[in-house]
């Protein structure tokens, strides 16, 4: 089933994709035990004449067995887990010193793009604002502030396996860093009105010759 | 308190007994019927979804073809005359407007699914599995001849009448109905001009706060009717499971509703009074994800308000049926409060990454894995309960069968999205929207007719034609599959959910031949459901009449003559062990009756 993923680009999307698999096998291996098991007993304990059912009441050793394995198994897999999760959306264990420092904002129904300009700040003439194209060099550390301007929207790269919802009156700081280079679809994946199918941005990744043209070209020195 | 109104055969006027009844039996089939009557309008609702997911932006044949209809203007539907009634003044058609040329316009997409999730969790799974099934088993099944309070019990019916004619009225006004989701998240929902719908969202609050005055009368009366009028001998520990799962939901449904009619209140007031409860201002104002922590603080318990009524059938099915003690009964009802229990405490991983603290999705992530430890008891003791047994494939049984697999497989792909980095990419994808259905249509839904085959001949003293009833069953069992297991290889190739059409995406180009599988999938699904409700209706007339205990089941239920009589029980039954003895070594018949005093000869269940 998972070979439906999209193409992993990003430093940390590895890590979400091992998880996604020792998921997937846990709970398959489950699931054909227990269907297993249960077409086996459909099977085997079906209704012969003659033939009565055994009174069995329980078992207080399985019921503690499966409930200790059970347990042991979920909190295996939630240690594992913790670290990815925080890499990825705790802003403390972010890569500091970001290449590229970019705000974008969803508004009804478009990706706004406002990049710092050469002084790295916002808010200044030098700003350049590019509706629905993000262009970002690869093997580089992006940091996004995160924000809209009316309803919610959801910030998602399915190749960077980075999903952040977008909220009026907040900023949300994101990070990833793209192996690859190429154009990726930034879709809205929060519903936010009549527009919502169809609200979708570009995210260019090039190669760093590339994005140093494109930064010249912009800002001409 | 009602002893001797059975010994007093006082006729009842036709209003008394059937419209505005107090009787516990006649107020659950109202919501039976009531539930399968909104179970059509949900259903059409998705389906329409589902032809313009499948073929986007394409006219609905039967639509389509009407249009010279409509350009002569003689489209006279029922919703016609009511929308010309309610809206003169601006005159347009209800079609034209929803759905021009026959195609489902973006923002009527919005509406259908929003209104699709609204009707199914509000006002089908929860009536059926609560209003009906609660109704009607708790006195049966407990020993007593009503509810605690009648009248409340009558009051809960018709608020439930009212929420939904309320919600109807929404389909017809200007602007459309409520179409920011059935979470309604702010601001999208608290504020006219990012949606264009006007009355449609407050009447959807509106609609849901009376819903939630009926639900919280409806809980007070199971949880007084359980505590204090079990009959003689019917200890906690000898209640039948399906009481217990209604017990618990009751209190979870008591202490869950509210919590959403407040987070409404706040709701209508940003649109009507100029209050900024959820929209961050200037000013300060308020904060979107306050929205989201009150609706799911609600909402988690109310998923397990939607499932918990289903695994107490499925455990009576399984146990009747494989002629064999529950395995592990109070582990079952300990799991039973321990869902219940964590059902508070994991609201957050609906908003892992809603720019929630990201130190708190750890903690969310935590407590609902946990959930997969009652989930897994559960599923462990079905099994155990069909270990060594005797087991009648009866379709009562086959619908309990069907909810075990589907539960494992829905509580299975839920481990996926408790994950927070693996929801990171699944989170609102078609991931999601498999799970949510396999819980609640695969597990709630098949429990619910397998309840109605079940219990069916106690309600109308007849049987359900059983050849309709298995080809309904099997249809279902493949027609549900074929459309919801699909829906994982969407999710897994990152399709967004409630996008009106994915072939505007460059990453999802390969999906729209499952797209149009799923979709023909849904529509056989959805024109199955016809056969449910004609045997349904065919069978109150027509069945073939049922003795008083067809199944041969210990509960209490079947001690009551068939048709129950006002009062079910001639004399109150007095309780002597637990439900669930079946195939008690030693003992001739394979079952014995909670009510059958010890040592007393057997007799026959005719």
């Amino acid at each position: 089933m998972l070979q439906w993923l999209p193409e992993n680009v990003s430093t940390f999307g590895q890590g979400v994709d091992n998880l996604f698999y020792a998921i997937y096998y846990i709970t398959l291996v489950t699931l054909i035990l227990v269907i297993g098991t249960l077409i086996t007993f459909l099977i085997k304990y079906r209704y012969q004449e003659g033939k009565k059912a055994d009174y069995i009441e329980g078992s207080t050793t399985l019921e503690i067995v499966w409930t200790a394995a059970t347990t042991v198994i979920v909190f295996v897999l939630a240690m594992f887990s913790y670290p990815q999760w925080n890499n990825i959306k705790s802003p403390t264990s972010f890569p500091e010193n970001p290449d590229v420092v970019v705000q974008v904002s969803g508004k009804q129904f478009n990706w706004d793009m406002t990049y710092p300009g050469p002084d790295n700040e916002f808010g200044t003439d030098d700003d350049l604002l590019l509706e629905n194209e993000l262009h970002v060099p690869v093997n580089a550390v992006v940091h996004i502030r995160l924000t809209a301007v009316d309803v919610i929207h959801s910030f998602f790269v399915p190749q960077l396996r980075l999903k952040q919802d977008a909220l009026p009156g907040r900023i949300i700081n994101v990070w990833f860093e793209a192996t690859k280079a190429g154009r990726y679809e930034i879709p809205c994946a929060e519903l936010c009105g009549f527009g919502h199918s169809g609200m979708l941005g570009y995210l260019n990744v090039h190669a760093q010759t590339d994005y140093d043209a494109w930064v010249q070209e912009r800002w001409p020195q | 308190m009602h002893d001797n109104e059975h010994t007093s055969h006082h006729e009842e006027s036709f209003i008394r007994k059937y419209i505005f009844s107090l009787d516990h039996k006649t107020i659950g089939k109202q919501f039976l019927i009531y539930g399968l009557i909104m179970f059509f309008l949900g259903g059409g609702l998705a389906l329409l979804f589902r032809w313009q997911l499948a073929y986007p932006d394409k006219p609905l044949p039967i639509i389509g073809a009407s249009t010279e209809y409509m350009e002569e203007g003689e489209v006279v539907t029922g919703a016609d005359r009511m929308w010309e009634r309610i809206y003169e003044s601006e005159k347009e058609e209800w079609l034209e407007v929803n759905m021009p040329n026959g195609v489902v316009d973006p923002a009527f997409y919005n509406m259908l699914f929003t209104m699709h999730a609204t009707v199914m969790v509000f006002f089908v799974v929860v009536p059926i599995l609560v209003g009906a099934f609660g109704n009607f088993l708790i006195p049966l099944m407990i020993g007593t001849r009503d509810m605690a309070f009648p009248i409340l019990n009558m009051l809960s019916f018709w608020f439930a009448v009212l929420a939904a004619v309320i919600m109807t009225i929404g389909f017809f006004v200007p602007g459309g109905h409520a179409a920011a989701g059935w979470t309604g998240y702010a601001p999208l929902s608290s504020d006219a001009q990012w949606t264009g719908v006007e009355w449609g969202q407050i009447l959807w609050g509106l609609s849901l706060f009376v819903q939630g005055l009926s639900s919280l009368v409806g809980s007070i009366n199971y949880i007084t009717t359980i505590i204090n009028m079990r009959a003689p001998g019917m200890t906690f520990f000898r209640l039948p499971l399906v009481i217990w799962s209604l017990f618990i939901v009751a209190i979870l449904l008591l202490l869950a509703f509210p919590v959403l009619s407040s987070a409404i209140v706040l709701l209508v007031f940003d649109r009507l009074a100029g209050t900024t409860f959820f929209t961050p201002t200037a000013e300060g104002g308020g904060d979107p994800l306050l929205w989201q922590h009150l609706f799911w603080f609600f909402g988690h318990p109310e998923v397990y308000i939607l499932i918990l009524p289903g695994m107490g059938i499925a455990s009576e099915l399984i146990a009747v049926f494989s002629r064999k003690p529950i395995f592990g009964y109070r582990s079952m009802v300990y799991a039973m409060i321990a869902i219940a229990f964590l059902g508070w405490i994991v609201w957050g991983h609906h908003m892992f990454q809603s720019g929630m603290r990201p130190g708190l999705g750890s903690v969310f992530m935590t407590t609902t894995m946990l959930i997969a430890v009652p989930s897994a008891i559960k599923t462990f003791n079905w099994l155990g309960t069909m270990f060594r047994g005797s087991i009648r494939f009866t379709t009562p049984m086959l619908h309990g069968i069907a909810f075990v697999s589907m539960f494992v497989i829905g509580g299975l792909s839920g481990i996926y999205m408790a994950n927070t980095p693996v929801d990171i990419f699944i989170h609102d994808t078609y991931y999601i929207v498999a799970h949510i259905h396999y819980v609640v249509f695969g597990g709630s839904l098949f429990a619910i007719f397998g309840g109605i085959v079940f219990w069916f001949p106690k309600m109308y003293g007849r049987y359900m034609n059983d050849t309709l009833s298995k080809i309904h069953f099997w249809l279902t069992f493949i027609a549900f599959n074929c459309t919801f297991f699909p829906m994982h290889i969407l999710g897994v190739g990152g399709h967004m959910r409630r996008i009106s059409n994915p072939m505007q995406y460059e990453f999802l180009q390969g999906f729209e031949g499952m797209n149009i599988f799923i979709t023909m999938s849904a529509f056989t699904l959805g024109f199955t459901q016809l056969i449910l409700v004609f045997n349904f209706f065919w069978s109150i007339y027509r069945g073939k009449v049922a003795e008083q205990n067809p199944w041969h089941v210990n509960t209490l239920e079947w001690e009551a003559p068939t048709p129950v009589p006002h009062g079910n029980f001639v004399q109150i039954p007095t309780v002597y062990r637990g439900p669930y003895e079946y195939s008690v070594p030693d003992e001739e018949e394979d079952w014995i009756p909670q009510a059958r005093p010890e040592h007393a000869p057997a007799t026959s269940g005719d």
